[in-house]
């Protein structure tokens, strides 16, 4: 029976929250790893009960777990993330320079097609990737070297390369993004990248027209028009028709220019979802009501979407990676929250229900499809 | 034997449930640790950095009621842990305000 896994990360463990096709009822598995930050889990495309998560904490540094039956035993696999070569530095704060130190993973991409391979955004900025499962992680080096990375500077989150696209049909095509330096294209594997910020008009940043500085918050593609681009910036939503050649602002009515995570509707290229909050040191949403917006139109105009959400007096924030769509007929779309609760809806979003209302400030949610 | 006692999310991730017994004749911190992560992979790069080789900045070592954090990884323990009558402890370091 088709039915949903919703995958929650937290401040404080991993969830596994799962239900029937009509996602009405849900049975919420976890604390997994309790008291552990876990920045991301995500499932294999190629094998849905293949596993990965990203496990961290200040006292005792990373740890890779995987589980091979859909998130009820894990294992430890390599948790070594080791720059290529000599690092040399990145800007600090201050602009001056400061040597790349590897911190936490804070996103896997599972390949589409192959259960052993990985994508793994960290923070410094870098990219690493497994072919064996997650014993083994090796970097791609070309993303940091390729000229603009002693210029990169940290986002208030840190120096993070939060998202990873995968295109839907061409294994040589990634994306990736790096808060604060902006959005990267390779054409050929992961092994050389492209800068794709050109039109990222942040009217904050003193070069507009800058190579990198932006402050790229995340990233969305449908996999049935993957030259087609939607930005979440730290300033304005944005649209790229070209694969990141160039890009326009969408933000339209939007109540706020600020949010982390954008999505795209699993079968309606040109429906976008993202939340609002207020920039830039608040991270609540505007008036205290939290509303989803959703534009039909690609971008440009915007509906809130408020039946079933808190409309007085919330004050939570959405992270970036907290928002996911599911793929089942009626589109469902799933938003966690630093209050602990996960919304889900199960009509594209005209409604929505708490599943669960009380866990540790959520970090990340996947929702993964189950046949 | 080398007793070392883990905090408890490194005992989760060891997967033991009391104190850690180790059948090497290790005589200083880095045996002691070399042997730990070779019986127990799953703790690499848990206490020190796996790049560095350091103690991770909120782990700290203590045994038979001393603090031996700053010690050398090279130096000798003392001879009641390295007798196996007293253990090594990891210690999570109390952070917080």
């Amino acid at each position: 029976m088709a039915g949903v896994r919703v995958l929650v990360g937290t401040r404080k463990g991993a969830f596994v929250l799962t239900s029937d096709e009509k996602r009405v009822d849900w049975e919420v598995g976890g604390p997994h790893f309790g008291g552990w930050e876990m920045y991301h889990l995500k499932a294999s495309p190629a094998d849905p009960d293949r596993i990965y998560a990203s496990q961290s904490s200040g006292w005792f540094g990373q740890l890779i777990q995987r589980s091979d039956d859909g998130g009820r035993t894990w294992d430890p696999v390599g948790n070594d993330f080791r720059y290529e070569g000599v690092p040399g530095t990145h800007q600090w704060y201050d602009g001056t320079p400061h040597p790349w130190e590897f911190a936490r993973v804070w996103h896997l991409e599972p390949s589409l097609n192959d259960p052993d391979t990985v994508y793994a955004g960290v923070e410094d900025a870098a990219l690493f990737s497994t072919t064996n499962g997650g014993r083994s992680w090796q970097e791609l080096p070309g993303l940091r070297e390729h000229g603009s990375g002693s210029r990169w500077q940290p986002g208030a989150g840190g120096l993070c390369l939060h998202t990873i696209l995968l295109h839907p049909s061409d294994e040589q095509r990634l994306y990736t993004a790096i808060s604060a330096a902006g959005a990267f294209r390779s054409d050929d594997g992961g092994a050389s990248w492209l800068p794709i910020n050109k039109g990222l008009l942040s009217g904050e940043i003193p070069q507009q027209e800058a190579e990198v500085g932006h402050c790229v918050h995340s990233l969305a593609m449908h996999p049935d028009r993957p030259d087609v681009l939607f930005m979440q910036k730290h300033w304005d939503v944005m649209r790229s028709d070209d694969a990141g050649g160039s890009w326009y602002e969408i933000s339209g009515d939007l109540p706020s220019d600020f949010g982390f995570p954008i999505e795209v509707h699993a079968h309606e290229p040109d429906t976008v979802y993202v939340v609002p909050i207020t920039s830039d040191s608040h991270h609540y949403p505007p008036d205290g009501r939290l509303r989803v917006y959703r534009s039909r139109t690609g971008g440009g105009d915007w509906e809130p979407l408020t039946r079933g959400l808190p409309q007085e007096n919330c004050y939570v924030n959405v992270l970036r990676d907290a928002m996911s769509i599911d793929r089942l007929d009626e589109c469902g779309v799933y938003v966690g929250t630093t209050g602990g609760q996960v919304y889900a809806s199960a009509d594209s979003g005209d409604s929505w229900t708490a599943i669960v209302r009380d866990l540790p400030p959520v970090l990340s949610v996947e929702a993964q499809t189950l046949a | 034997m080398i007793r070392v006692v883990l905090p408890a999310h490194l005992r989760a991730v060891a997967r033991v449930s009391g104190e850690v017994r180790l059948e090497v004749p290790a005589t200083t911190q880095r045996e002691v640790l070399d042997a730990l992560e070779e019986g127990y992979p799953a703790l690499r790069g848990t206490v020190r950095d796996p790049v560095s080789g350091q103690r991770r900045a909120f782990v700290r070592f203590f045994a038979c009621q001393e603090d031996l954090s700053h010690e050398s990884p090279d130096d000798p323990l003392p001879e009641a842990v390295v007798r196996g009558d007293e253990p090594l402890l990891v210690v999570g370091a109390m952070a917080g305000g």
